[in-house]
């Protein structure tokens, strides 16, 4: 395989890292939109989310170009395989972000005051976000440690899923004019849930390139 | 390979001489299920066990213990000088042509250990043919090209010349070449394209019923058009034949293929469905070859 193709993939991973790093930017503004009661942080998210769209293009045109060019074989092909699933993964943590500020504007929850202070949601936010950014890392240093962490993380967050929702159902049933806000609460936690998912996704992806061993959906 | 066992001379003798009897000393290989009926796979085609080869001093084969599939394409890769053409010349032992081979281990086709003395080469060849990189017909017409091992293995008697024409078509057009060449048997064959007569250099085999095609790079000397055609006959013949296949071409491997062999030095480094070699090898030496990495 020539140099040159050495140089095109490493670029590719650089872009891949500088997409991960807009979509990370991205969950940590939408909660910080809500935690600093902050609505110009949901116009950052909007923005970010063309960039997102930008790159989700460009990668996906570039890795083509190289299985078209170079008809890589073995590592290789698993590497650029992976990068367009992992590719879309960031996109669709970006379009997490969004549905989380469009949440935030149709159910007013910026405006209207806090219905409770906001504790296990940004912690699980931080989480979320943090599963992202070592997936990331286990992607650049091809590290089959962090992607592992990164999938036995992923249970901390379901259960702070089930206890924000829990909470937030007692509030619903005490007075029924808490049933927006806590609506609100419910699908934004549900949001970083998913982000969480997505996290885990690209590092089964990153499992995939290290050892060519597909984990997804592997029981127990 | 029938057509370096006997002279023009023998070729143009009136009737095809009747097979030579084998010496009470040789044993043939074990028949071949008669066509059209189902064959029993067998668990391998070619089996090899700690097979060893020299040539004088040099150890060209280390230890090589593989177990080709039946009715499969298996390719052999690697780089220039890791033993694979030695290794499929082992398969009908063409490598006894040059002096100072020695060999050790065991290379089992069709349940038999080829390397014991009692086998007799004849027989071997007629199971195990061989089709080289260049396309080497005789210089005599198709027909006679066709039916030259026939006659010398005394496969069709002059009784039987429809018989023998009818063997002939067959072949022709399981190679796909019939429609072109039925109506210039008499031609010679040497005038036919490079891709016919690479066609025609694997049809001629198949009148004596092999169990094993071997080609060692049957697609060097053809472009790429002619390499699609033969590429597709192969395509063809893989449920019938066993076929190994020498190429330096990474994606003519993966096109052809079902499982691939590997070697590096003489050895094995790994044996596996072509589909997994190329997308997840398990030796890193393999992975730095088919990458383009190695050296």
């Amino acid at each position: 395989m020539p140099k040159r193709f050495d140089d095109d993939l490493n670029k590719l991973k650089r872009d891949v890292l500088a997409m991960g790093a807009v979509a990370e930017g991205m969950i940590r503004k939408a909660m910080a939109a809500l935690v600093d009661r902050n609505a110009a942080l949901i116009k950052d998210v909007l923005a970010d989310e063309d960039r997102l769209d930008e790159f989700q293009r460009a990668i996906d045109n570039e890795t083509v170009r190289l299985i078209g060019v170079y008809t890589p074989v073995a590592g290789d092909l698993r590497i650029l395989l992976m990068i367009t699933r992992i590719n879309a993964e960031l996109e669709r943590i970006g379009d997490q972000a969004v549905t989380i500020c469009y949440g935030y504007e149709s159910l007013k929850l910026i405006e209207e005051p806090p219905l409770k202070p906001l504790v296990d949601l940004p912690r699980m936010a931080g989480i979320a976000e943090g599963m992202l950014h070592r997936a990331l890392e286990a992607f650049l240093n091809s590290s089959e440690g962090d992607a592992e962490v990164v999938i036995g993380t992923d249970d901390q967050v379901d259960r702070l899923n089930d206890q924000i929702f829990r909470e937030l159902l007692t509030y619903m049933l005490g007075d029924p004019r808490n049933i927006s806000r806590s609506l609100g609460l419910i699908l934004t936690a549900r949001a970083f849930e998913r982000v969480a998912d997505h996290a885990v996704n690209i590092a089964e992806d990153v499992v995939y390139i290290v050892r060519g061993e597909d984990i997804r959906h592997v029981k127990g | 390979m029938t057509t370096s066992m006997a002279s023009s001379a023998e070729l143009d003798a009136a009737p095809p001489a009747p097979a030579p009897a084998a010496p009470g000393a040789e044993a043939a290989l074990p028949a071949a299920a008669p066509e059209p009926g189902p064959r029993v796979p067998e668990e391998c085609g070619v089996l090899t066990r700690g097979f060893n080869l020299w040539y004088g001093d040099f150890q060209a084969l280390v230890d090589v213990s593989a177990c080709i599939k039946p009715r499969r394409i298996t390719a052999l890769i690697g780089p220039s000088g890791c033993g694979k053409t030695t290794l499929l010349r082992s398969f009908n032992r063409m490598n006894e042509r040059f002096t100072g081979v020695r060999t050790s281990g065991e290379i089992s086709i069709l349940g038999k250990n080829i390397l014991d003395p009692d086998v007799s080469l004849i027989e071997l060849r007629k199971a195990v043919g061989m089709v080289f990189q260049r396309p080497n017909p005789l210089p005599l017409s198709i027909y006679e090209n066709m039916v030259f091992g026939l006659r010398i293995h005394g496969g069709a008697g002059r009784a039987s010349r429809a018989g023998e024409r009818e063997t002939v078509e067959k072949a022709l057009r399981e190679v796909f070449l019939w429609d072109a060449v039925k109506d210039r048997l008499g031609a010679r064959a040497t005038e036919l394209q490079l891709e016919q007569q690479q066609k025609l250099c694997i049809a001629r085999l198949l009148p004596l019923k092999p169990e094993i095609l071997l080609m060692d790079e049957p697609c060097s000397a053809l472009d790429a058009e002619a390499t699609e055609a033969v590429e597709e006959l192969l395509d063809g013949l893989r449920s019938r034949y066993t076929i190994v296949i020498v190429t330096h071409n990474m994606a003519q491997a993966r096109r052809v293929s079902d499982d691939c062999l590997f070697m590096l030095s003489g050895r094995l480094v790994e044996q596996s469905p072509t589909a997994e070699l190329f997308v997840n090898p398990r030796d890193k030496r393999t992975e730095e070859y088919i990458q383009g990495r190695y050296g």
